[in-house]
């Protein structure tokens, strides 16, 4: 391997939090103009190591060195790693909302003439970056009407406007679809040709493997190996084997289906976006579930997978304008939350830090808070009982903490998951509708959920898994239904499905619905 | 469970960490509690003993009490993720409707209270319409309320004074009666306060049966032994001085009424499903909704009982005074907010208790009347307590932003006992993960 041109170093880090070393001893080394990946379980140091080298923890907070081009640097906070060319974009975006592409591109960083703004120069030059990011949005568009795939890209242009050398990206696609993320790993690989360097923080192995150049593996905050792609032969399962420190047999738990009769049946859904009213978020849609059935619903992004869960689930989205539900064979009506719970529903959200847990709980009252009736003689709530019936699900779930007082939001992800996923289950639901249960979780606390799904199905609920992942589709579903702009395109027997015909089919609209 | 990646350590960390973090709002209330109690010795000590004298504390009782009683309410409204800046002006509304349903309408006192009451209730229904059915949100309501109902007492009074009878001054001017033999002291006070000693006694016992049968950590015996001997060592001093007043005085009716709105509050907001629903929407609106939480009726609920709390603290106020007027209840909002924030509640919702406002009320009124006995002029007391106000919420956001707790939270940490045994999972069947394949749960990152 010729000897390149060393931009970046990270000599021997040790960052320690109260009670906690969260890095001990790492080091990291970036060649210029290449793609470097970090992968590493949830709670493996990746983000912290992040922020050390942008500056989030500035120097004095931690031991050791960064070399950045060559001289020792000492960043005190994120302006003066910015200002030597080092720029991070989180994984929860930093624009704000109610205010236009180029003014959040100069946010902080405005071109002054005579002292005023110079909102003419300043669009000039947001023309020119977003060209180079591939957005043909106008300037003024506000941040709150693109989509996040586009918003992704603005922070990009953000970052070159600073004469960036090094990119940090934390979970770039994670929010995103195949076809915006996509778009973002070839800008990636194409600002590595201009000789911008990027640091990628991914879970999805895949686009890993299909755009870095090096990869750093992090576990329990040690630095375990640098591997490099072309000279040792990486695969996805040489990274996960570095990871977690062994490798995984199979990435989805085994399972024999018991699948039964139809119980639970959505006809002709149909409902209205909540501020659009001749928008038609969904359309015409119907499914059924089986007893013992995970049934999957693939779609992009924005395709109405979620707001089909919602609207099913009480009302909770959108404007309910037509469509009939069946359960057990009786028509029931749910027009808010509390009649969905009662007739036997649930719906674990896809962002369980906006919509699925209240992060000042503690995990105890986290688990019974949504069917308190349960424990509760008249209005008052059994603490006793409660607590006994969280420790029950810490144990079966593994939900690894101390004990059940402790706040939700002092957990990892996969945890927090699996206290939302109790919740559900407390309410002994019948059908459980789960909106991307593994986002933004770990391969090993991945594994646990899938099992965990697979258990409610083996005693008889019904489950509709909605994901992002076709892989976790194909891997958990026994029937999926495709969805494309508001309207179910396709349902395919898990055993026949491929990621090939799914993709067609959340793509257009032409199939027609086979019946089962 | 046989291998783990770094048991160890994850256990400690969490460990640690939940003493920092999920008792946070435990440790504030302690640490408010001492600044009580210091504040308390201070003025003894600068007061020459006047502070902690028998016509004092009763003086203090009766002066505050309807402060403390906003503060109830204001703490379920700020929890809630609201304000409500009309309750000084409700207050004064329904007691000069309460005094002239008296003095011309010829209500007997009884029935005038009931009125009072109902009168707060619509009120609060009627703000709570706004608040919760039609999103205004609570500061523009309630700022309009402060205003309406402020005209509105000068309107239905003509802007002048009307009295009310002798009968009626009990709940804001009387005092537990005398009753049985002549021993020196109020006896029903020094019942009452005997009472309440053996009520903690019963209670600290009754709470560690509780953890026994959940096996959860627990204090040593002798933790719970000194706790309940400071404890009762104080309400038996406390109802000696209250008992052995003045003749004709003793502990004031509005203190028990006091009282009994904060036993029955804390257990609506800690024990009850209604209570757990307040703190569910100030904490996360969405989840809670999506949790089947009804939030606009938790909203319409809080905006309505802290008006009915409000129209009880104005009669209060107006049978202790003997008169309604149009000056009543100025700037008690304020008051009412202060004690809330500085018992521990955040300004964003979801996280406040009634023993802390109630804690956080004391510390200003303690302040007050100190500083009162001291001869301090009005001028100093507002800029004292307004600089009390900043630093003591100032110190909790400043400690917060650190993370880390303060000196007398590692104090009063919780003890961990020992954990069961972990028994094989009963529902799951074991998915048969690699042990490996686990998370780490390390919560920094």
């Amino acid at each position: 391997m010729a000897v390149e041109h060393v931009i970046l170093e990270m000599r021997s880090i040790t960052k320690e939090f109260p009670g906690v070393k969260a890095l001990s001893d790492v080091s990291l080394t970036v060649r210029a103009g290449e793609i470097h990946a970090i992968c590493g379980e949830n709670g493996a140091g990746k983000s912290t190591l992040m922020k050390v080298l942008s500056g989030v923890y500035p120097y004095g907070s931690y031991s050791g060195d960064i070399i950045f081009q060559g001289k020792e640097v000492r960043f005190k906070d994120i302006r003066s790693s910015e200002a030597a060319g080092i720029a991070i974009i989180h994984q929860e975006l930093a624009l704000i909302p109610e205010l236009s592409i180029t003014e959040n591109i100069f946010l902080g960083n405005e071109p002054t003439k005579w002292g005023a703004i110079d909102w003419v120069g300043a669009k000039r030059t947001a023309y020119e970056l977003l060209a180079r990011v591939g957005l043909r949005d106008d300037p003024d568009t506000l941040i709150k009407n693109i989509g996040v795939g586009k918003q992704q890209l603005v922070e990009i242009a953000k970052a070159l406007n600073k004469s960036v050398k090094v990119l940090i990206l934390d979970e770039p696609t994670a929010a995103l679809n195949e076809a915006d993320s996509q778009h973002l790993l070839d800008l990636i690989r194409g600002l590595k040709g201009k000789g911008i360097s990027s640091i990628m923080i991914s879970h999805k192995l895949n686009e890993i493997e299909q755009v870095a150049d090096s990869i750093t593996i992090i576990r329990d905050g040690r630095a375990i190996e640098t591997l490099d792609i072309a000279a040792d032969g990486v695969n996805e399962d040489r990274i996960i084997r570095g990871m977690v420190g062994r490798s995984l047999e199979s990435r989805f738990p085994d399972r024999t289906p018991k699948i039964g009769e139809v119980f639970f049946e959505v006809r002709d859904w149909t409902v209205q976006h909540p501020q659009v009213s001749e928008r038609m978020v969904v359309k015409g849609s119907s499914l059924t579930v089986r007893t013992g059935e995970i049934v999957g619903i693939a779609g992009l992004m924005g395709a109405g997978r979620t707001e089909l869960a919602m609207s099913i689930f009480g009302r909770s989205y959108g404007n309910f304008i037509s469509g009939r539900i069946f359960k057990d064979g009786k028509e029931i009506e749910l027009r808010n939350v509390g009649e969905a719970i009662d007739h036997g529903l649930a719906y674990v959200s896809e962002d369980r830090k906006a919509l699925g847990l209240n992060l000042l709980d503690d995990i105890k009252r986290s688990i019974v808070s949504a069917k308190l009736s349960k424990i509760a003689v008249g209005s008052v709530v059994n603490d006793a009982k409660e607590y006994s019936i969280a420790e029950e699900y810490r144990k079966n779930l593994r939900i690894k903490t101390p004990n059940v007082e402790m706040g939700v939001s002092k957990l990892s992800g996969g945890n927090q998951q699996k206290v939302v996923l109790a919740k559900w289950m407390f309410t002994d639901p019948d059908i459980l509708i789960l909106d991307e249960p593994t986002r933004g979780i770990d391969v090993g606390a991945k594994y646990e959920i899938y099992g965990i799904i697979q258990a409610l199905a083996a005693q008889g609920k019904g489950v509709i898994l909605i994901s992002s992942e076709l892989p976790e589709l194909l891997g958990l579903a026994d029937r999926i239904y495709t969805i494309f702009e508001g309207a179910i395109t396709d349902c395919i027997d898990g055993a026949d499905a491929d990621p090939e015909s799914l993709m067609k089919s959340m793509t257009s609209a032409k199939k027609k619905v086979r019946s089962i | 469970m046989s291998s783990n990646t770094a048991p160890v350590d994850t256990k400690k960390s969490a460990g640690r960490r939940s003493i920092f973090g999920s008792g946070k709002n435990n440790l504030r209330q302690f640490g408010i509690l001492f600044s009580l109690i210091a504040i308390i010795v201070l003025f003894q000590f600068l007061t020459d003993g006047l502070t902690l004298s028998s016509g004092n504390l009763i003086n203090l009782v009766s002066q505050y009490s309807y402060i403390l009683i906003l503060a109830i309410g204001m703490v379920m409204v700020i929890i809630a993720g609201h304000i409500d800046l009309s309750v000084g002006s409700v207050a004064a509304f329904a007691g000069i409707v309460v005094a002239t349903s008296m003095a011309e309408w010829n209500f007997p006192w009884p029935l005038a209270v009931l009125f009072g009451l109902l009168v707060g209730a619509l009120i609060g229904a009627w703000q709570g319409f706004w608040v919760a059915y039609v999103g205004v949100p609570a500061f523009i309501v309630t700022l309009a309320g402060m205003l309406i109902f402020r005209g509105g007492n000068q309107f239905f009074g003509n802007a002048n004074t009307v009295p009310v009878p002798e009968g009626f001054t009990v709940i804001g001017a009387g005092y537990l009666p005398e009753v049985g033999p002549v021993t020196g002291y109020n006896n029903l006070t020094l019942l009452l306060g005997f009472l309440i000693a053996i009520a903690i006694a019963v209670r600290e016992w009754r709470s560690r049966r509780v953890h026994q049968t959940m096996h959860s950590e627990m204090p040593p015996l002798w933790v719970s032994l000194l706790k309940v001997g400071l404890l009762d060592a104080v309400v038996i001093y406390a109802t000696f001085l209250f008992a052995g007043g003045r003749v004709g005085t003793s502990f004031p009716v509005s203190g028990i009424i006091l009282g009994v709105l904060v036993l029955f509050y804390s257990f609506v907001t800690r024990n009850t499903i209604v209570g757990r629903h307040v703190y569910a929407v100030g904490g996360n609106k969405l989840a809670a909704e999506l949790s089947g939480v009804n939030s606009r009726r938790v909203n319409f609920l809080v905006m309505m009982n802290m008006s009915i709390l409000a129209s009880l603290a104005g009669m209060i106020f107006v049978a202790r005074a003997g008169a309604s007027g149009p000056q009543d209840g100025l700037s008690w909002e304020l008051d009412a907010i202060a004690a809330v924030f500085i018992g521990g509640a955040a300004v964003s919702g979801g996280i406040g208790t009634v023993i802390g406002s109630i804690v956080g009320g004391l510390v200003m009124a303690v302040l007050n009347n100190g500083l009162q006995l001291l001869g301090v002029g009005s001028d100093l007391v507002q800029i004292i307590k307004g600089m009390v106000l900043l630093v003591a919420v100032g110190v909790d956001v400043w400690n917060k932003s650190q993370g880390r707790p303060s000196i007398i939270g590692l104090l009063t940490r919780n003890r961990k006992a020992s954990e069961p045994p972990t028994p094989p999972p009963a529902v799951l069947p074991d998915a048969g993960t690699p042990a490996s394949a686990r998370p780490a749960d390390n919560p920094s990152n």
